[in-house]
């Protein structure tokens, strides 16, 4: 039985200043209504795309979005930032409205896009659980019901009647998770904003929607965590630029989006002049790029970089993520540059061989200044794939991991 | 499988029709609202030194200025009542007015990280503030009634109280009804255009002048009285204080027109912030 039904599905943003304009948007609109014409701010609505900078001030975050979900499904969403994911899941536990189409439902629907929504420090432990509980749509009584069992979950008994204010941030968020881990929703739809949190709480997350999908209940959840989506989802869809791109088993989605993504590798950028290289005004990227441009994992890699450094501070502190395609940080680094009469910093980072993992991965880089000051990010500045070599056994499978070092055996 | 139509339960549309208001759900929220109202008592005054004392020192200190400005330096007639508690009596329900009025108009913006977080009926906010305002005038409707008896037993005050005081609940219930009815029809117009709210507090210092709250409405004549008449709060501050002295007009044609108002407010208000409910998230 199909528990929601997706139709048409769009959604609009406007970008910019909402105020600016608006007004004068707002009865040309109603002008073309009242003459029983298209609203025209629709056709000139843009991609989904942040990479194109558009010339509308509207822009599709949802377009044409169909899907059915039947009960009991564990359903998994993927897809990069700004795909779309978020804006769905904000529809469908109606805290916003579409721009077009339907979505049908069919039993009590419970969202957890936040732990702790409604929270207030200065009220109790036991008194906020009452609030969030309430929130979430649970009765007082059933609240009342449950009261020792999420207690009891999350382990903070000695201080339930303590403001939350004094609570440490772990036993906030422990709390907040007890109460929304009893909610009884015959459909539970999770941002992955749940899966952040120490390791311990994560395995406690995805343990509990485990026990939620195994009761029959249908649950929708939203992540980059591929490996989670794989090993609690039944089934994927992967959403790219506002739509619907790909849609089959979760394992099948999953490899599908690892597939896209390195379709679109980007093993070097590079800018002649500081005029168009992206940065701000204190710093702008000249290159970034991996040699070899395609190593296997038998190569020594070299990231070069070089940046101009407009701040006043000659030095600054360049530091790198290295995320695999299950956006897990492998690991990150850092090295303080001088720069030169030209304002321009140059050096390698060299990654030893027999280190990474086969894969694709990509950088994020951080620009600080010496005391440690944000100047400048940027997310997936470049993006490499490491080859796997030839090997001399017989498993040829992926080997498990995020870094595959070669180690040293001693046989006794 | 054949897919019945009418076994959903719930159809998500991108607009929502002007009638489309759930009251059915607005009920089953009500432990909510009781949490809400129990979440602003609480909290309000938690880490003050003086705590709840404060719904006493507010009105009191409002009328000792009352007093001075008004009644020592400008010598307004209050009718022959004692002063202290001409103005205590006028402040006591003009400020929950004023409270609710206020407290709601801010509805969507002040909660817009619960609101872009969760759904719940929206309505439930500013219904909660009203409640929590009511438990706040009550207290300080007892405050009156301590203060009237000590001005009567020691400074020999008039006090003429008569039946009319049984209309005291409506008279409240009709404060209610028109704060709440203003106050979210303001809010909803101010998600998309938020000047509107720069108006607010001026707007409604403007309205307690032009409502009988320092002076007796038999102290205006001509026009004047004529415009304060079309007041909606006017009659219900009048008949409030004529249940009490026995002073001003006892007015049922007013009060009628107060009631009329009032409901008519709070359903243009109900109808506008249904409207915008759904859809403000994006323009917050």
């Amino acid at each position: 039985m199909q528990v929601i039904k997706v139709e048409n599905l769009f959604k609009q943003y406007q970008l910019g200043q909402v105020s600016t304009g608006t007004i004068s948007h707002d009865l040309n609109r109603w002008m073309h209504k009242i003459r029983g014409k298209e609203d025209p701010y629709e056709k000139i609505t843009g991609e989904n795309a942040r990479e194109e900078k558009g010339n509308s001030n509207y822009v599709w975050a949802l377009k044409d979005i169909n899907f059915d979900v039947k009960q009991g499904e564990v359903l998994g969403i993927i897809g990069r930032n700004g795909a779309g994911k978020s804006t769905l899941l904000k529809i469908l536990s109606k805290v916003t409205a579409p721009s077009k189409g339907t979505i049908k439902i069919r039993g009590r629907i419970a969202s957890l896009l936040e732990v702790g929504t409604g929270f207030h420090p200065e009220l109790t432990g036991r008194e906020n659980i009452f609030l969030n509980g309430a929130i979430l749509g649970m009765t007082k009584s059933e609240i009342r019901s449950k009261f020792d069992e999420i207690v009891a979950f999350s382990g903070v008994e000695k201080y339930i009647d303590t403001p939350v204010k004094r609570y440490s941030s772990g036993m906030y968020v422990r709390l907040a998770f007890a109460v929304a881990a009893h909610l009884e929703p015959e459909i539970l739809i999770v941002d992955e904003v749940l899966a952040v949190g120490d390791a311990e709480f994560q395995k406690k997350c995805l343990g509990k929607m485990k026990d939620v999908s195994n009761q029959g209940r249908t649950v929708i959840f939203v992540s980059h965590n591929l490996v989670a989506v794989k090993s609690l989802c039944k089934r994927g869809i992967l959403m790219e630029r506002g739509g619907i791109t790909f849609m089959g088993s979760a394992d099948e989605t999953v490899e599908h989006y690892m597939k896209v993504n390195a379709e679109q590798l980007n093993p070097s950028i590079s800018f002649e002049n500081p005029t168009d290289a992206p940065g701000n005004e204190l710093i702008k990227i000249k290159t970034v790029s991996v040699q070899p441009t395609n190593p296997f994992i038998t190569d020594e890699i070299s990231i070069h970089f070089s940046f101009w450094n407009f701040s006043e501070d000659p030095s600054v502190f360049l530091a790198f993520d290295l995320i695999d395609l299950h956006e897990e940080v492998v690991f990150g680094s850092g090295f303080k540059f001088e720069k030169n009469q030209a304002n321009l910093c140059q050096g390698s980072c060299i990654i030893p061989k027999d280190l990474l993992n086969d894969g694709v991965y990509t950088i994020n880089l951080y620009f600080n200044s010496a005391e440690m000051r944000p100047l400048f990010n940027t997310m997936n500045a470049i993006s490499f794939e490491v080859a796997d070599k030839e090997r001399n056994y017989a498993y040829f499978g992926k080997i498990n991991g995020a870094v595959r070092p070669t180690l040293k055996w001693i046989s006794e | 499988m054949v897919d019945v139509n009418d076994s959903w339960t719930e159809i998500i549309k991108p607009k929502r029709g002007w009638f489309d208001v759930n009251l059915k759900e607005i009920w089953r929220y009500r432990d909510l609202i009781l949490l809400f109202v129990r979440r602003d008592f609480v909290s309000v005054y938690k880490q003050t030194i003086l705590g709840p004392l404060w719904l006493f020192i507010q009105p009191l200190f409002t009328t000792f200025i009352f007093y001075f400005v008004f009644n020592q330096i400008a010598r307004i007639s209050t009718d022959g009542v004692d002063p202290i508690l001409f103005y205590l009596s006028g402040i006591t329900l003009w400020n929950y007015f004023s409270d609710c009025f206020s407290k709601t108009s801010n509805t969507f913006v002040a909660n817009a990280s619960i609101f872009g977080k969760v759904y719940f009926p929206r309505l439930t906010t500013p219904i909660s503030i009203v409640i929590s305002n009511l438990i706040k005038l009550g207290i300080q409707v007892l405050l009156f009634v301590l203060i009237a008896i000590y001005q009567v037993v020691v400074n020999d005050a008039d006090i003429q109280i008569n039946s009319t005081i049984f209309l005291l609940p409506l008279l409240i219930l009709l404060m209610a009804i028109m704060g709440l009815g203003m106050g979210i029809l303001f809010s909803a117009l101010t998600t998309k255009y938020r000047d509107l709210s720069f108006l607010l507090t001026f707007g409604i210092q403007l309205l307690m002048y032009a409502t009988p709250i320092i002076y007796p409405l038999s102290f205006t004549s001509g026009k004047l009285h004529q415009l304060l008449s079309y007041n909606p709060i006017t009659p219900i501050i009048e008949n409030f204080r004529y249940s009490f002295f026995g002073i001003g007009t006892f007015d049922v044609g007013g009060l009628i027109y107060s009631t009329i108002f009032s409901i008519s407010i709070l359903f243009i208000g109900i109808l506008f912030f249904n409207r915008v409910e759904n859809k403000f998230m994006d323009t917050v």
